[in-house]
């Protein structure tokens, strides 16, 4: 998959589809996503019987309940693309029913563990399948509404800069507002509560910003190509066409080390860089930022005690097993997910309710430590099989501004990814961080449907049967911007 | 657009394979440093799902068994007849892991060692839970009841160590106070902590702890066996003349050494060997280990069993020593048994036991054989001969003045039948020795011309009496009702 030319061997549907032959439709390739589909409840139906009968429980009605929710849900997404995004990618649907399935019987299997768990203020356990399986529904209703109303991706472009603003205040709103509605929840001010509702507001920043930044790199692309001056070898662009970047970039960096999520404070660096380089395909781009991150990096850990305890976390788990806030939850990650070994416990056999906060963002040690390093390597590879179908379609795609937005959300899974499970599993220092469609939470399942809704649109474009190429009497605004670009008094 | 997309491409599988070479580590490569660690409680829970092996007295009765319940943890530990075996047995916690036989010969006992490998592997065919090996130890249980009741009934810190002196077989060891190890095999956390809390609390006076191999005290005047041992291998006998004041000066000092209440040891200015032993005249036995010298003394405490460090029965013994020994003041002090001169009641029954083997100092053991889950023998333990500690001539000459010790000592339970070979301590411990309670020794060996078992038995502080108590008063009894039991249930 290094190289997707279009025309991969793997997939006959997609190479049809790029090669533009008129009047000939090719395949949608929506049969291979349902049997895909039916593989994956098959999968997460097999999963839940097994915790069910590890758990030592009867078959209730609580299972046929939630693998019912999971199926019909599923089926109603189908249904959604195949009526709004008929050419969209097969594999990408599959990989994230896996994920989302696998995620609730995990939540669920946690939820048996914890059952009736008293914790020291009286409170007790509360049961989030339920909840879940309710999200995903919210999640999977706002993914078809994203493919009914957004029947091309381009239009997002015309919003990026109202995109932009909204993200930002989305991002800097609970860092801003009081503690009442703004609760500090593990150390991090990154929820809002409203009611019995509980959002965090910085999912869809990410995405809101996301389509910002590509459309403004893709809008003044040629200018940090073109207008910039030598510094040290490298070309550097104007600092007024820059400005704008670097603020967006500043921002979301102090409100995330304020708010102290580092896990989306990386997550978005990584995402503005990568985003940065494509548009300008400039390594030096990368370099300059990543010696940015470096200096960010030092001096974050200078500052912030929650960085510094984060590191020794990392550096020694055992040694701080005993501090508060300090190795326990590393250290049992790593414990479950060693017992586990090459095998797994077994679904519902292993102990992953002895790792802390084992359903949102340690939910892959409690995959690896009851599926093993086998499951976990599927895991693992249905995570890139996904991102790489991703960033296949950005390739595929014709318009810059599809190519930029699809390698940036496909690189946006791929990146979380890296960096929960790098957390969970000490390769580098834990950021609290949700894995995407597994981890217990509503913003972050609504979320990253809404990214998958742009990645099969992305795709669709990229796969549907080009029209006849007339010219368009109003053509989007950014997709063509170079044209503006000519016009642009220097 | 494209090139630096796939570029990303190509960094996003770098991202997942270094997940996946990680993962390799942390799960498979060096999986056991995480299984193995002390903080990881899986293992442990692990072993519960599986059948732990018993542990047995020499007669066959089951000391530790296993009942199987219906909670998560399968299998639950019981102790018959807990706080008699407590020292040795140790327990088994999910909390507060194990200790004792359950933590030395746990693989054996939780089916993991290599000498059941056999029987897992036919387990694994044949669809059985694999179950753990028995263990039977070397003990009586007459012996061992009798043992500790005569320490319990009045309620005695202390403990006793029975041998048999022709293989070296334990065939009792004793620790008081001890425990229930069920309260801590329990299922139930609360009451696990609960027992935990009240067992290491100040006032409990260390339950947790076997005496017998774990605490190290002033020999007292047993020591002075050892003293003649190595007098008589010096080339002295049992009519060597040494003083018999009541009182002497230690070497270039102005402290005194006296005898008990400073009697002189008899009418005349020197008394013979034998009669300073029957008396247990310090000032004789200064003597007799300052003409012996620190080299010599050392040499023949060796031959005993002093300084073998890492000792084991296979539970740990702690390593007794006679101390620096800088002068000669300090020697005269350690040929009474005093000064830095520190021994485990195991040793000292060990000592007494060599003398009753003519001299040959066996190898002390607990565990007789190791039987596979099918009641098989797997392993059966050989005697082991260490080394010959003294000539059987002196042996002889040493036992027959031990006998006229016996005769010379006072305290109840005189065995009539049976001839009696002993010697007793008084040993003075803490910073002011005359205002703390003496520890009460009292090693022996019966029947004196054909011994057959071995014993020491110290009460810590003077047991019931006090500041004047003696080896004699307090243990005596004790050590005598142990022998009875023993030779009259052949």
């Amino acid at each position: 998959m290094g190289s997707p030319v279009p025309t991969g061997e793997g997939s006959p549907g997609a190479s049809v589809a790029s090669s533009t032959s008129p009047g000939l439709r090719p395949p949608t390739r929506r049969g291979t996503e349902l049997v895909m589909l039916s593989f994956a409840a098959g999968l997460v139906t097999l999963a839940l019987i097994l915790v069910e009968l590890n758990q030592e429980r009867s078959l209730s009605l609580r299972i046929l309940y939630l693998g019912l929710a999971y199926l019909g849900l599923f089926a109603c997404a189908h249904l959604a693309v195949r009526r709004w995004a008929p050419y969209a990618d097969p594999v990408i649907l599959p990989c994230v029913a896996l994920l989302n399935g696998l995620g609730l019987v995990v939540i669920h299997r946690i939820d048996l563990a914890m059952e009736g768990t008293v914790f020291l203020d009286g409170s007790t356990w509360d049961p989030m399948a339920f909840k879940q399986v309710i999200w995903t529904a919210i999640g999977l209703l706002l993914f078809a509404a994203t493919l009914k109303f957004l029947s091309d991706h381009r239009t997002l472009a015309r919003f990026g800069y109202t995109f932009g603003l909204v993200g930002l205040v989305a991002l800097m709103l609970p860092g801003v507002l009081p503690g009442f509605i703004a609760p500090e929840i593990n150390g991090a001010k990154i929820w809002l509560r409203i009611g019995p509702l509980s959002i965090q507001p910085g999912e869809f920043a990410k995405i809101l910003l996301m389509v910002f930044f590509a459309a403004f790199l893709v809008s003044k692309r040629d200018l940090f190509t073109v207008a910039g001056r030598r510094f040290l070898g490298m070309d550097l662009p104007r600092a007024r066409d820059l400005g704008p970047l670097f603020a967006a970039w500043g921002v979301t960096v102090a409100v995330m080390v304020l708010q102290k999520d580092l896990g989306s404070s990386l997550l978005f660096f990584g995402i503005v860089l990568v985003l940065l380089y494509v548009a300008t395909e400039r390594a030096a781009w990368v370099v300059l930022g990543l010696g940015l991150f470096a200096g960010g990096a030092v001096v974050a850990w200078k500052l912030f005690g929650h960085v510094q305890q984060r590191v020794a976390n990392w550096q020694d788990p055992i040694a701080r097993y005993e501090v508060v806030g300090g190795g326990y939850q590393i250290s049992q990650s790593l414990f479950g997910l060693a017992t586990g070994g090459i095998g797994g416990a077994g679904l519902g056999a292993g102990r992953p309710e002895m790792i802390p906060e084992a359903n949102t963002d340690f939910i892959t040690a409690v995959i690896g430590e009851e599926l093993g390093f086998v499951g976990f390597a599927a895991l693992l590879l249905v995570y890139m099989v996904f991102a790489l179908r991703g960033l296949r379609s950005a390739i595929a795609v014709r318009d810059s501004f599809g190519k930029l937005l699809g390698g940036g959300l496909a690189f946006a899974v791929c990146f979380q990814v890296f960096i929960v499970v790098g957390g969970v599993t000490k390769l580098i220092p834990m950021t609290g961080i949700t894995a995407p469609f597994l981890s217990k939470g509503g913003s972050s399942l609504l979320a990253n449907y809404i990214l998958v809704a742009l990645l099969l649109r992305i795709s669709a474009a990229a796969r549907a049967p080009q029209r006849a190429t007339k010219p368009k009497p109003q053509q989007p605004a950014i997709a063509d911007q170079h044209t503006v670009m000519v016009e642009r008094p220097r | 657009m494209n090139t630096p997309l796939r570029r990303v491409g190509m960094a996003m599988m770098v991202m997942i394979l270094l997940l996946l070479g990680n993962a390799t580590w942390v799960q498979v490569i060096n999986a056991d440093e995480w299984r193995k660690n002390a903080y990881n409680r899986r293992v442990l829970l692990d072993e519960y799902a599986r059948k732990r092996g018993l542990i047995t007295v020499a007669d066959g009765t089951v000391i530790a068994d296993v009942k199987e319940t219906t909670d998560r943890l399968r299998y639950l530990r019981t102790y018959n007849a807990g706080p008699v075996y407590a020292p040795v047995t140790g327990y088994l916690s999910v909390t507060y892991g194990t200790s004792g036989m359950e933590r030395v010969e746990n693989d054996l006992l939780n089916g993991s060692d290599d000498r059941l490998f056999a029987r897992r592997v036919s387990a694994l065919i044949t669809g059985r839970d694999p179950v753990g090996g028995n263990v039977q130890l070397t003990l009586n249980s007459k012996v061992q009841q009798v043992a500790y009741d005569q320490l319990t009934a009045k309620g005695f810190t202390g403990s006793v160590v029975a041998i048999k002196p022709s293989t070296g077989e334990i065939l009792a060891m004793v620790s008081t106070p001890s425990y229930d190890p069920n309260a801590l095999a329990s299922h139930d956390v609360n009451a696990q902590a609960a027992a935990w809390k009240q067992l290491t609390s100040k006032d409990a006076n260390d339950p947790l702890i076997n005496r017998a191999t774990q605490a190290l005290y002033p020999a007292g005047s047993t020591l002075k066996v050892l003293v003649a041992a190595g007098a008589l291998a010096d080339g002295k006998n049992k009519d060597t003349q040494y003083t018999a004041a009541g009182t002497i000066k230690l070497p270039n000092t102005q402290t005194d050494l006296p005898n008990f209440n400073g009697t002189p040891c008899g009418p005349g200015p020197t008394v013979s060997m034998e009669t300073a032993l029957a008396k247990s005249c310090n000032t004789a036995f200064g003597e007799m280990a300052g003409q012996l010298g620190a080299n010599k003394l050392r040499r023949q405490a060796e031959k005993f069993g002093f300084n073998e460090s890492g000792l084991q029965v296979p539970l740990p013994v702690e390593t007794s020593t006679l101390g620096p020994i800088p002068d000669d003041a300090a020697l005269y002090q350690t040929g009474i048994g005093q000064r830095d001169v520190q021994i485990t009641p195991l040793e000292n029954a060990v000592v007494a036991a060599t003398i009753a083997n003519n001299g040959t100092r066996m190898q002390p053991y607990l565990v007789s054989k190791i039987l596979g889950p099918d009641l098989k023998s797997i392993d059966d333990t050989e005697p082991d001969e260490v080394e010959d500690a003294m000539s059987p001539a002196n042996a002889a000459a040493l036992r027959d003045m031990m006998i006229q010790s016996e005769i010379n000592t006072g305290g109840e339970g005189r065995l009539q039948n049976v001839q009696v070979a002993s010697k007793t301590g008084t040993a003075e411990h803490g910073a002011k020795p005359l205002e703390n309670k003496p520890h009460a020794w009292y090693i022996a060996f019966a029947p004196a011309q054909k011994p057959e078992i071995a014993i020491a038995v110290i009460v810590e502080d003077g047991g019931d009496r006090g500041l004047g108590a003696t080896g004699g008063k307090v243990a005596a009894p004790i050590g005598r009702a142990v022998i009875n039991a023993y030779l009259a249930g052949r």
